[in-house]
This record gives structure tokens, sequence and C-alpha cells, in this order.
């Protein structure tokens, strides 16, 4: 099968790379340009492990092909930090002990920046809504919810 | 330097809350799971399973794959070590079908190929040819006289005459005359319950990668609870020498006793071995519920006695679980614990192990004891209700404490099931307003904890750091307790330790991460080891001083003479001593090698508020408390989270998740979409109270904590569920579709 030729920019980098029509965004990452920090959990969706941003909109990456990425912006969680300063989500995960075994963090952090990109004065309600599709089975997103509400309180206050 | 002391109080790093050492690593997708393993010239692997519930294997055509130039093996049960015995052959023919499928999803034969989509692919093209067989997926069915028989030979001699073959061990525990003590009772309540399986639901499927050359040599990356186990396992099912295999162990995306076992990594060695490179395995999460190992499911029959003030005069439990094709689900457990959290008289239990159509259970925190808690819980909460009692002050009644024969045998060291239940009634949740509609349940929990083999080595750097490697995968956070436990014995910051989870290679044999014994025996060994390299500290500052090694003490990081009498010196740090180590006697580092058998019991009590919806018979939980025993918390915040954890999977045992086999004995819900494990928006905070009573079997008081959490849950929810709707629920999951059931029934007489 011939190779579907996609150039596209991840994380503020331009990338090309060749992907098979069956691939999906998520095998890309993984497979091609190695950024592993997005995971697969089930592949159908359901999980949320595995959520990036296109074009600021939040999508599972196993449900969207590589080659539907052309032209596009594609943020992972990667993508989240600036350079060494963790992103103030990211800090709060830490020490809210937001996160057990840690392989759901990476999509809840880029879910969670997502939403409070869009409104940065959820309630606790609004949260557990918008994370519905992110599942975490260690933490019964305690945790996971308070230090998102925290952080939020933060930002609003630095900005 | 005294080795063996016990320490209590005046802690200055174990009770704090430092952030994990792999905190970073985990929030900025750098953390390397079972999945994120790549090597150079690596193939693909998939599996080939089967689709019949139980069916005879005709025969195997692998042509059209191995035709394809993409492809480099397949691999079949000819591919592994013949005349295996006992355990090792159940594990070879759960890995990898003999003549016969057991169970729908039952690996067949695997291949490898040069991506994954070529593989996956290239399984399609594997033709194997069934027979179908009758077959059996629930409990009851299994035992019953016109059962297939599913393994025929397979009970062992346990099992009394007189039962199906798919009855495959047996068990009877319990103490007094049962007979005598329901004669006292003012009231007798009999009752059956059900549950059916659920699985562990970690969010990383089973990854690997692996080598294995002609030499015999092979390295094997992959997610686990315990990686000397799966060194163990694969050197039996590959025939190859344990040594030869170094096996390490990635970061571990959930487990909750379902990575302590061994699926994968045997057939990606013997396809590496066929291929000559490296191979990498992943399962899909359809292959995950299909193949791995879910719970038991079980069927109950309950009877307890009490007076008209509340004293239990006879408790009775016959417990029978469904394991799957394979002799293990864990009845013993189920019954042990059933009646541990009562001073009983007059107890008797006894346990079936049943065979059935299903994958091989696996362990799922605190193996078998929450069923065996919501059977029990659900009748002394009915006994309570009858005769007018508190349920909260009936269990305190009746509660162990040190020194009680427990139901399961041994006499009860120092234990805090008293001080749980008086947390949980002295807490502001139990005296709350109910609102319209809403239900309280709560219940008691008991888990043995676990000990077993340990091995870690701490080496001591030059510039005054410390480095600890142990064998015991971090399934909760134990990283950060670990190295909380060294900086409390060397007096240096958390900061200066680093904790690593070393290779097969490094360190003797470490038993699974299971058992909730990491914090308990990893953290007695790190304490230990701790300790051995503190005496040799003492030793380099007594050579230097020229006095006794006894005359040297070691307090808050530093050497000092023990007393005037020891002369007079200035104290040396521990970094000043590891600075000249060298020429001083060479490296020091600690060790420790052991089997610890002082694991604690422990035990829980939950509070949970619920709210039915009669229309849809919808459950929501709006409360929830959890109040558990940890001995000694190292970190609290981690072990809060693990209090929450079981709760919230609790929870979805209790509502929703159950395997839900079609009638030709195919698993119909096999992706999260059908399966549903509780999401944010499902659960209320979950609030905790640590309970702490050491455990004389640990320096530090140390329980284990995370399973217990899980066993109150499944009976307390039922509680709550039951009071809310006003009819009792016997049967698990308590999904709408049996609430209105049970609610109908009720209507209709």
């Amino acid at each position: 099968m011939s190779m579907i030729h996609v150039t596209t920019n991840v994380n503020g980098d331009d990338v090309e790379f060749l992907c098979d029509p069956r691939e999906t965004l998520l095998d890309v990452l993984r497979d091609k340009l190695a950024l592993t920090g997005t995971k697969e959990g089930c592949g159908t969706g359901d999980c949320g492990a595995c959520s990036v941003t296109v074009d600021d909109r939040l999508v599972c990456s196993c449900l969207m092909l590589g080659a539907e990425a052309e032209g596009k912006s594609v943020t992972t969680v990667e993508g989240i930090a600036d350079g060494e300063n963790l992103h103030p989500l990211q800090e709060k995960f830490i020490e809210y002990a937001a996160l057990q075994c840690g392989i759901c963090t990476p999509g809840i952090l880029v879910a969670t920046k997502a939403l409070l990109e869009k409104n940065p004065d959820p309630t606790e309600t609004q949260v557990r809504y918008w994370l519905a599709g992110n599942l975490c089975r260690c933490t019964g997103y305690d945790k996971i919810i308070r230090a998102v509400m925290d952080t939020a309180a933060d930002m609003r206050k630095a900005s | 330097m005294a080795m063996d002391h016990d320490k209590t109080n005046g802690f200055k790093v174990v009770g704090t809350r430092p952030n994990r050492p792999d905190g970073v690593d985990k929030v900025t997708g750098r953390a390397k799971f079972g999945a994120d393993a790549y090597a150079p010239g690596m193939l693909h692997a998939a599996i080939v399973r089967s689709p019949h519930a139980h069916a005879r294997i005709l025969s195997i055509d692998t042509s059209k794959a191995e035709a394809l130039s993409s492809v480099k093996a397949v691999v079949t049960r000819a591919d592994f070590a013949e005349g295996l015995t006992g355990e090792n052959w159940n594990i070879l023919e759960n890995v990898m079908a003999g003549d016969t499928a057991l169970y729908d999803g039952h690996a067949v034969a695997a291949v490898a190929a040069t991506t994954p989509l070529a593989a996956r692919d290239a399984a399609k093209l594997i033709k194997v040819e069934y027979e179908p067989m009758p077959h059996v997926t629930d409990v009851d069915k299994a035992m019953a006289a016109d059962a297939p028989i599913i393994r025929a030979g397979a009970a062992d001699s346990s099992v009394p005459s007189g039962l199906h073959a798919n009855v495959v061990r047996y068990h009877e525990s319990g103490h007094g005359d049962v007979a005598t003590g329901f004669d006292e009772a003012d009231v007798v309540i009999e009752d059956s319950f059900k549950t059916e399986a659920t699985h562990q639901g970690y969010i990383e499927p089973h990854a690997c990668l692996a080598q294995l050359g002609p030499d015999g040599k092979g390295e094997v990356w992959c997610c686990t609870q315990g990686h000397f186990n799966v060194q163990k396992v694969c050197a039996a099912l590959l025939g190859t020498d344990s040594s030869q295999l170094r096996v390490t162990a990635s970061e571990i995306g959930g487990g909750f006793g379902g990575k302590t076992v061994v699926f994968i990594e045997p057939v990606a060695l013997a396809l590496s071995r066929k291929a000559s490179r490296s191979v990498k395995l992943v399962m899909s999460r359809s292959e995950v519920f299909r193949a791995t190992g879910p719970t038991a499911s079980t069927s109950m029959d309950i009877k307890i006695g009490m007076t008209r003030e509340g004293r239990i005069t006879a408790a009775e439990g016959i417990f029978r679980l469904q394991g799957g094709a394979f002799p293990g689900a864990p009845m013993e457990f189920t019954a042990m614990c059933a009646f541990a959290p009562y001073d009983l008289n007059n107890v008797r239990q006894i346990g079936y192990d049943v065979l059935s159509n299903r994958p091989k259970q696996a362990a799922y925190r605190a193996p078998g004891s929450p069923m065996a808690a919501f059977a029990v819980e659900s009748v002394v909460d009915e006994l309570c209700k009858k005769l007018g009692l508190d349920p909260l002050e009936v269990r305190l009644m009746n509660a162990s404490k040190e020194g009680t024969k427990a139901s399961y045998g041994p006499r009860f060291d120092r234990i805090g099931l008293v001080e749980t239940l008086e947390a949980a009634r002295d807490h502001p949740h139990y005296s709350a307003p109910l609102a319209e509609g809403q239900g309280r349940g709560v219940s008691c929990g008991f888990w043995f904890n676990h000990g077993g083999e340990t091995s870690v080595s701490l080496a001591l750097s030059e510039d005054g750091t410390a480095a600890l490697s142990v064998g015991t995968p971090d399934i909760g956070g134990s990283r950060a307790a670990l190295g909380q436990m060294v900086a409390e014995e060397l007096g240096i910051p958390y900061e200066k330790i680093r904790t690593t989870i070393a290779d097969t290679a490094t360190l003797g044999y470490n038993e699974i991460s299971h058992g909730s014994r990491v914090t308990y025996a990893s953290g007695l060994a790190a304490i230990k080891a701790s300790r051995d390299a503190v005496q040799k500290l003492c030793a380099r500052a007594a050579a230097k001083w020229g006095i006794d090694e006894e005359a040297v003490v070691w307090e808050d990081g530093y050497a000092k003479p023990s007393g005037p009498n020891a002369g007079s010196f200035e104290p040396i740090s521990l970094a000043e001593i590891a600075s000249t180590m060298g020429q001083t006697g060479g490296p020091i580092a600690g060790h420790f090698e052991a089997t610890p058998e002082g694991a604690g019991v422990s035990f829980a009590t939950h509070i949970v508020d619920a709210e039915v919806d009669d229309e849809t018979g919808q459950t929501k939980v709006v409360r929830y408390t959890v109040v558990q025993d940890a001995g000694k918390a190292i970190h609290p915040t981690y072990v809060e989270g693990q209090f929450q954890g079981g709760a919230a999977q609790g929870i979805g045992w209790a509502l929703n998740e159950e395997y839900i086999y079609g009638e030709d004995g195919r698993l119909q819900n096999s992706i999260f979409l059908d399966y549903r494990i509780p999401v944010a928006s499902d659960l209320p905070m979950i609030d905790t109270v640590i309970v702490e009573v050491p455990n004389p079997g640990h320096p530090y008081g140390v329980r284990g904590v995370g399973e217990t959490s899980i066993c109150p849950p499944l009976a307390a929810i039922a509680n709550a569920v039951s009071n809310a709707a006003g009819v009792r629920l016997k049967h698990l999951p308590m999904s709408p579709p049996r609430i209105r059931e049970a609610l109908d029934q009720q209507a209709n007489g």
C-alpha cells in the first residue's frame, strides 16, 4: 500500500512523515515522531489517554488519521511546558499527587489545559463533566479535581 | 549501633508529603511505560485468538501468513517448552492454547512482522480449524450435573467425592459449633448473593519488548508488577536459564493485581528467538478484556444468627467462585476474609473453586475479599434493621480485636478495627441528615497483607547522596515512601536519595508487588539496608577516632561519640565519611535480603450515601468516607490516594462493571464504552480518615494499605442502595436494570 506524505506542525516544530492511510494520528505521533507521551489506552476514543489538541481543538488522537494532520498544528503533552518551566497544571498535579501510575496524566493535562483556556473559572461540576472522557483508574479523581480547581484559581490570580 | 530498634515517634521525614521522584517525568510525557520502548530493527507482533468459548483445535495453517515478505516469524504451542508440569503447565496452556481453546480470546498462534499493521494483517491470514464444544460460563451452571467438563482430572485431593469435575479445589475452615450457635440466636437470617466478574481496568494495556538469541541470552522490557516472576516464568516456558534472561520493569500504567500474571512476554520471546530480531507486543483493549485476568464471579450463601442485643451467635458461609478455565479462583481468601471483622465463637466457611470457559482469573486488589464482605455485611445490615439496632454499634459490639481468635484460625495481634469503627461513628458524615431518596450504608472490610521475598541495595555516593535499588515495581508512589524511610534513617534530605526499580540482574529475587507488600516489605528492607550502611559509616568514624565501633552512634546524619566515656570528637557527617570512603576501606553500601513475615492485617470501615432514581434505576453516590488503619502512614497523601482509588474501583464494581457473556460464550462488552468504569462526573469527592494503629511487624509500624480499601465498598454501597430503594439488592453490579427488576419484584409481591 502506498504511503501518504504529510506536512504538519507538532509542538511548534515543522515535521514531515510518511504514513499508511490506516495509521492514526496516535500511531504517527508515537511510532514515527517518537512522541510517546501520548498514550493508547483503548484505541476507541473511550479513555482519553491519547488526548491532543489539533488547531486548538481537543481530540482523541486514536480517532483521527495521521493523514488528516496535513497542514494542522498539533499540541501534545510534550508541548505543554515552557522549556524547563512546567505549566502550572503540571506543577499542581505533582504537588497534589493528582496522579498515581501516571498513564492517564498526559491526556488529562492536555484536556484540562484546553478547558482552562476556554473557561478559566470552571465549577467543580464543569471540571468533572469536561474530564468525563478521560479515564483514571487509580485516583478516584478526587485529587485531580482539586488540583485543577486550585490551578484555575492560581491562574486567575496571576492574570 | 543497634539494628532492630523500632521507631514510633520523633519522625522528621516519615509522615511528611514530599513530591514524588517520578512526578516531573509523568507530567511531561517523559516516563517510559511498557509500550514506549523501541529497539533497532524491531518487529511488531499480533496474536491470533479463539472466537469460541470452548473448541478443539483441529489444525492451524500458517502458510499464507508466512508467505508474506513482511512476516518474519509465526509461533504456535509447538514453539514452547514441552514436558512442563504443575503451575508452569497451567501458565503455558493459558499463554498459548494446546489442543483446546478454553475461552473466547484464548491465544492460538502469533505472528511477528515489520510493522504493527502488517502483523495484524498477517494474523488474519492464519487459518485455524476448530471443532466447537459445549461451554459454560456461569459458576452455578458450571457446578450443575449437566455441565460440560472443561478439564477432566483437574481437581486436586481437597475436593470431596460426588462433586462435578469442574469443582477443582475445596476449602473448609472455622471453629466452634454453628448449630448450637444458631440455637442461641433470637434472629437468624439466611440469604444468597451473586457478584459478576470485573476487570482491574488499568488504563495501560499489557506491552513488552523482547529479544532472545540462539545463545539463550535474552532481554525483556515490560509493564509488570513483578519482573522477577516474569523472568522465572519466561525461562521455564522457553526452556532457557533464568539468569540468562534479564527483565526490566517499565513504568507501570496501573495493575491492581492484573499485572502479577504473565501473558505476552513468552510469546514475544518465542517470536524473537525464531526471527532473530527484537519483538514488540502490545495488547489492544479488547484483548485485555478478553484474555487477561479478570476477577472471579461468585455465588454465595450466608447464614448469621444474632441475639436481640446484637451479639452474633453463629455465622456460616458457602462461597462458590469460578475463576475461568484454570484452577486458582481465590475462594479460600473469600472464605477466610468473610467473617474476619467479627469475634465469633461459632463460625464455619466453605469454598469451591470452579472451572468455566472464561479467561483465568487474576488477583484484583484483595482478591476474593470484597465479594465476601458484600454478602456478609448485607446480612448483618438486615439483622440490624430487623432488630432496630445501629449498624456501627453492632459492629463495634462484635468487633475483632487483639487476642481474638480469627474466623480463619490464628489469634489477631494488634489490630485497628475498633479504632476505625469509632472514627467512623464519630465522623460528621455518620450523623449528617439524608435527603429524600437517599440511603446510607456502612461496611467493614478485611485483608491479610503480605511480606514476601525481598532484596534491596543502598549505595552511598562520594558526594553524600544515596541510591536505593529495589525490585518491587512502583504501583502507587512507593519510590517516594521508600526514599522517605531511607532519609529518616540516614539523616540526609529526601531529595538526596534516588530510588530505582532495578532489573533482575541487579538484585536477589523479589516477589511481585502484590499483597500490599511494597511499603511494608521493601520499606522494612530499605530501613534495614540503611541501618547496615549506617553501621559501616560508624565503623569508619570509629577507625578515624581510634575508638570501638560500639562507642559511635548515628544521629541526624552524623557519626558521634556515644557519650563522654567514648572520647571527645567533633561529629562527622555522612557526606564527610562518604567523600573519603575510597581511602578508608572502599565503597559503602547497605543490603537486605530476607522474607519479612510480620505484615500486619488491616481493617477499614466505609460510610456511603447513595441516591436511587426509582424510575430509571440509576444510582448516584453522593457522599463517601473511607476510614482505614494504615499502621503508620509514611506519605499520607499517597495513603489517601490508595483509600480513594480503592473506593472508586469498588463503586464501579458495585454499580456498573461486569463481564457480560452471550449465549455463545463470547464476551459482549470488551471495550471501555461497554465496560463502563467510573468517570469523573460519576463520583463525589472521597473523604479519608487515616487511623494509625502500629503494626508490631514493621520498624515504623507500617501496614499495607493498597488492598483493604476495596473490601468494604461493595457492601457499603449495597447497604446504602438497599436503604434508599427500600429493597435488598443481592446481585452485583446493581446496574439500573437490576435495581428496576428488584423494585418490580417487590411491587408485585
